[in-house]
């Protein structure tokens, strides 16, 4: 179950270098270790300190071998392999250094191993074996054998028994290396010496943001799971994809039959490789949450109790009343909404089912309200709606750009990945309203900042471009070889105008001249730059116009197609890229094909037997609209919380109950449920297989490890309700809707599940040209043929600050919460965050007497709701800020309307708001709660029929 | 459809192709950009809504390509 520990990382050198190792040759990259070549050779060298996710530390002294022609016994994990070296990794004074040192290690280690949680799965213990420890001669009194010390059990997720720390310094190590953090150190001396987190604190107070790689790290029962202390060791595992963000981390799901034990991340995971966050990690106990909903339930009227049905009256009923909708009010009546939480095989089938069953493009993506402006604005200007680069490229950027985004919290893992490139000199340049963790945190310190006002996006980024027009920083070769020369010189003219320069743009953007310039410039002129954006880029009013100006800039500067450069959105949840892909928005069928393309539309409605509608589809504030006025009344809704998560609460409130009828599919009753006939039950992440595609368009596999709780997967119920409907769907497994997709859909052609077993994961496109997948793209050519410059004219929000709302309002997320909160709410999670805070300046708090922990009223011109205060100078004045992770606080009935230009998604960065001091929670809060209250009585009526 | 949100949604849209140099084919990139992305009946909605109440709150560059929608169907 366990993977080989090859003791130090792997080397890439050009040059290999073969050594003998115990009478066996090998031949490895120079600069890998002694120790690591010996593991290639198939020989195992004692080790405690040495493990292959850090960097070799040379403390332990129980890797010691002999290399012919040197004098002592050098540590194998510190010394490289050399070409003709002989080592020899077993002798009788080997043997007797290696006992002596464990026999001092044991002489101040308890000795209960029979009742040691990690008895099964201890180092220490393994190498007791391996050296033939058999005595102890210094007795077993050491100062740490019996446990007066206190056993740290503050994290919800792992505790740390100072006891059977031995001082490995792997935890400590891992903390700085791979987590970036440097949380952990050694404090004391001596028999003293232990691991402390934070100025000698409880891990809970500490720095430490539970990422586990400590745990991971640590070779004793020091730092260990609660899970593993409770269950006792797992027997299998079985290699899966993280459920949350879009960096889609690998996981080994240790298993004791179809119960999990933890979760580890996984070595060979190429989107993490080894490493995690607090999330993935740990907080996946949802699934088994007591809230689950497991059984199907119908309605007549969403004020009625609710009835738990079999699954086929549940579908019966479902398809009954679409068909009722339709026959009433015509065949566009109806649509759905499918999640990024769902796999790609589940998004297919939904967008199928409304294609084919349903009969027309009434379907859409949540990546509606995330990053649809980067499908847009990418496939304007490079030709494809994917970011361009794999994650492990950023360890070759010189100049990094973070604009819009927050990757500590937000993308952890690859925050981790970036962090360790900039300890290693790259420059990092930050453009947020926010004093962003990354602006200045251990080892860690932008070069600029550019503190932007909310919703100035576009005048910065053009304001960018125009110093690198104006002070001759184009790559103008890269532009004459690769771009269109025409609309190249559209818009080096657009960009060059005064009104867009760093001095004209100041006034708009509050952003110093100067930081402008320099930024732009070190950009420019740095090497490899890459920038990486989030939601911070997207959801505003010119969303897409931003993503284009990023674009631009990168075609500008020549920092396309090739590794350590790019154009790199940071996906919000785990496959947003691939519900893209797979066809979910209403005006394009997989691999972004638009309906009314005639051979595309043939090509589907021929392998699916029907024929497909030409016209677009209803986008998901589209379909609300319609549902107010009458013409829209039927809703297969999975997977997504649109009544918690999109803009306007109120809007949507009084949308999904003028529908005649809403089917949820979902793991617990969440708020739009409230609104449901039918609640279908979903299957989480551990429940199902599939493929999840990350934000490098990484396609990974999902793998089953325990049965549905409802009885079904996902995949089972849409095909059960197409099959409801009269339309046929028969796949005997999700292969076999990936062998559909491959079909159809030319980035995908090379795709399998055979091939995603044997190669881990393959990032699209795949297929003839690239039968492993594509690492890089637009490498010496865009996918459009030559990539395309537009002109990024700013247009401010019309959301304006007035005297009535003087503040801006922008929303974010926390690391330990996900998303609207439906997981990480129903988990330890909440130990670290349990309310949205709103964020404000001590200058704003100060002007309206706002105190920290204040309950303060939002009101906007949507709506507004109260929040708790929490005063700081991460804020800049007139700037307050939010999250959304739970529904009671109402974030979303703040936000308005106002949506991208081209794709509608939401302005969730920019609402004028107003602050007010108050004492009780604001109308809507209490007329929610009052509902969600009878709601819950409904649900607790339920009962079978 | 609520008019006030498509005239709105239709005057973003003219606020980006506006400023592009060509205004021949930035008028036809508004016309295809409301024809690819619009359910019917949001441009039936907004077409008969400036019949009916003329074309007073729209960008020029949207009047002008409102006619290449309606042709296109």
């Amino acid at each position: 179950m366990n993977d080989i520990d090859y003791g130090t990382p792997a080397v890439v050198a050009d040059r290999q270098v073969t050594l003998d190792i115990d009478g066996i040759a090998v031949t490895v990259p120079a600069g890998t270790s002694v120790m690591r070549a010996a593991v290639e050779a198939g020989v195992m060298i004692p080790k405690l300190c040495a493990t292959d996710a850090l960097e070799p530390f040379g403390s332990c002294r129980l890797c010691l071998v002999e290399i012919e022609g040197r004098r002592g016994y050098p540590s194998s994990c510190t010394t490289p392999a050399e070409g003709g070296m002989k080592v020899r990794t077993q002798s009788a004074k080997l043997a007797d250094l290696r006992r002596n040192v464990m026999e001092l290690y044991i002489s101040d280690h308890p000795l209960d191993c029979l009742t040691c949680a990690a008895n099964g799965n201890c180092e220490l213990q393994t190498m007791a074996g391996v050296v033939g420890l058999r005595e102890v001669r210094y007795g077993m009194a050491g100062a740490n054998h019996f446990t007066d010390v206190k056993k740290d059990e503050s994290n919800p997720y792992f505790t740390y028994d100072p006891a059977k720390c031995i001082v490995c310094n792997r935890c400590v190590r891992a903390c700085e290396e791979q987590q970036g953090t440097y949380a952990l150190t050694i404090s004391g001396r001596g028999f003293d010496s232990r691991v402390s987190a934070g100025q000698s604190q409880d891990f809970m107070d500490s720095e430490c943001v539970s990422c586990g790689a400590c745990v991971n790290a640590c070779p004793t029962a020091t730092l260990l799971e609660k899970t593993v202390i409770d269950k006792g060791q797992a027997e299998h595992s079985v290699t899966t994809t993280c459920a949350y963000c879009g960096v889609g981390c690998g996981f080994k799901a240790e298993m004791k039959g179809a119960e999990v034990v933890r979760m580890v991340p996984w070595k060979d995971g190429q989107a993490n490789e080894g490493h995690a966050c607090v999330k993935g990690r740990f907080a996946w106990g949802y699934a088994t949450h007591p809230g689950r909903i497991t059984k199907p339930m119908i309605r007549s009227r969403i004020s009625d109790p609710w009835r738990e049905v079999s699954w086929e009256e549940a579908l019966t009923y479902a398809a009954s009343e679409f068909r009722r909708i339709q026959d009433k009010y015509g065949r566009n009546s109806i649509g759905a909404m499918v999640s990024s939480r769902c796999t790609n095989e589940e998004d297919y089938l939904v967008q199928k089912l409304v294609r084919a069953a349903f009969g027309n493009n009434n379907v859409d993506t949540c990546a509606r309200v995330c990053h649809s402006p980067t499908g847009y604005g990418l496939k304007q200007t490079l030709g494809e709606s994917a970011g361009t680069q794999t994650f492990k490229s950023v360890e070759k950027a010189d100049v990094i750009v973070v604009i819009g985004a927050n990757p500590t919290d937000g993308h952890p893992v690859f925050a981790s990945r970036l962090k360790r490139r900039l300890r290693a000199g790259a420059k990092l340049v930050v453009i947020d309203p926010r004093e962003i963790a990354l602006v200045n945190s251990p080892h860690v310190k932008a070069t600029h900042h550019l503190k932007l006002r909310p919703g100035t996006n576009v005048a910065v980024l053009t304001a960018l471009a125009h110093v690198i027009v104006s002070e001759g920083l184009l790559d103008e070769a890269f532009i004459a070889e690769r771009c269109e020369a025409k609309a190249f010189a559209q818009w080096r003219e657009f960009v060059a105008r005064p009104a867009n320069s760093p001095e004209a743009m100041e006034a708009a953007t509050g952003v110093p001249v100067a930081e402008v310039r320099a930024a732009a410039r070190l950009y420019a002129t740095g090497g490899n730059a890459a920038i990486y954006y989030g939601l911070g880029v997207t959801e505003h009013s010119q969303g897409s116009t931003a993503v284009i100006g990023i674009a631009n800039l990168a075609m500008a500067t020549g920092n396309v197609g090739r590794e350590g450069v790019g154009v790199n959105p940071l996906r919000g949840q785990n496959n947003v890229q691939g519900s893209c892909d797979m066809g979910s928005f209403p005006h394009e069928l997989p691999g972004y094909r638009h309906v009314s393309d005639t051979i595309t539309r043939e090509l589907f409605g021929h392998a699916w037997g029907v024929e497909i509608q030409s016209e677009p589809g209803l986008r998901i504030p589209n379909m609300f609209e319609a549902a107010l006025d009458g013409s829209f009344l039927g809703l297969y809704c999975q997977g997504e919380d649109p009544a918690q998560s999109d803009p306007n609460t109120q809007h949507v409130q009084s949308a999904l109950p003028a529908m005649e009828f809403v089917v949820v599919q979902d793991l617990f009753l969440n708020e739009t449920a409230k609104y449901a006939h039918v609640f279908l039950p979903g299957a989480s992440f551990l429940e199902k297989d599939g493929t999840f595609t990350n934000a490098e368009r990484r396609i990974s596999r999902v793998r089953k490890v325990m049965p549905p709780l409802s009885g079904k997967s996902d995949w089972e119920v849409t095909m059960a309700l197409a099959n409801a409907l009269g339309y046929k769907m028969d796949y005997a497994h999700p292969s076999e809707i990936m062998d559909e997709i491959a079909r159809l859909t030319p980035t995908f052609a090379g795709v399998s599940y055979a091939k995603l077993d044997r190669l881990g994961s393959l990032q699209w496109p795949c297929n003839d040209d690239a039968p492993e997948g594509t690492p890089t793209m637009h490498v010496g050519e865009f996918v459009r043929g030559k990539g395309r410059f537009l002109i990024t004219q700013y247009v401010p929000t019309t959301e304006k600050v007035t005297q009535r709302y003087p503040l801006i309002l922008t929303t974010g997320r926390v690391l330990s919460q996900y998303n609207v909160g439906s997981q990480t709410r129903r988990t330890e999670n909440v130990r670290f965050y349990d309310e949205d805070l709103l964020e404000i300046h001590p200058h704003d708090a100060e002007e309206r007497g706002i105190v920290e922990g204040n309950w303060v009223g939002v009101v906007s011109r949507a709506g507004d709701t109260v929040l708790r205060a929490t005063v700081t100078e991460r804020m800049q004045p007139g700037v307050v800020y939010t999250t959304f992770h739970f529904p009671e606080s109402g974030a979303n009935v703040i936000t308005t309307d106002n949506s991208d230009w081209a794709t509608n998604c939401p302005e969730y960065k920019v609402t004028a708001v107003q602050l007010v001091r108050v004492d009780q929670p604001s109308e809507w809060q209490q007329r929610n709660a009052r509902e969600d209250k009878k709601q819950h009585q409904l649900l607790a009526r339920a009962g079978t029929a | 459809m609520n008019p006030a949100n498509l005239i709105k949604m239709a005057n973003q849209i003219g606020a980006f192709f506006e400023a592009m140099p060509d205004r021949e084919q930035a008028v036809k990139d508004v016309a295809a950009h409301i024809r690819n992305t619009w359910e019917p009946r949001m441009r039936v909605a907004i077409l008969q809504y400036v019949r009916e109440f003329g074309d007073a709150e729209l960008k020029p560059i949207v009047r002008n390509a409102l006619p290449i929608v309606k042709s296109a169907g």
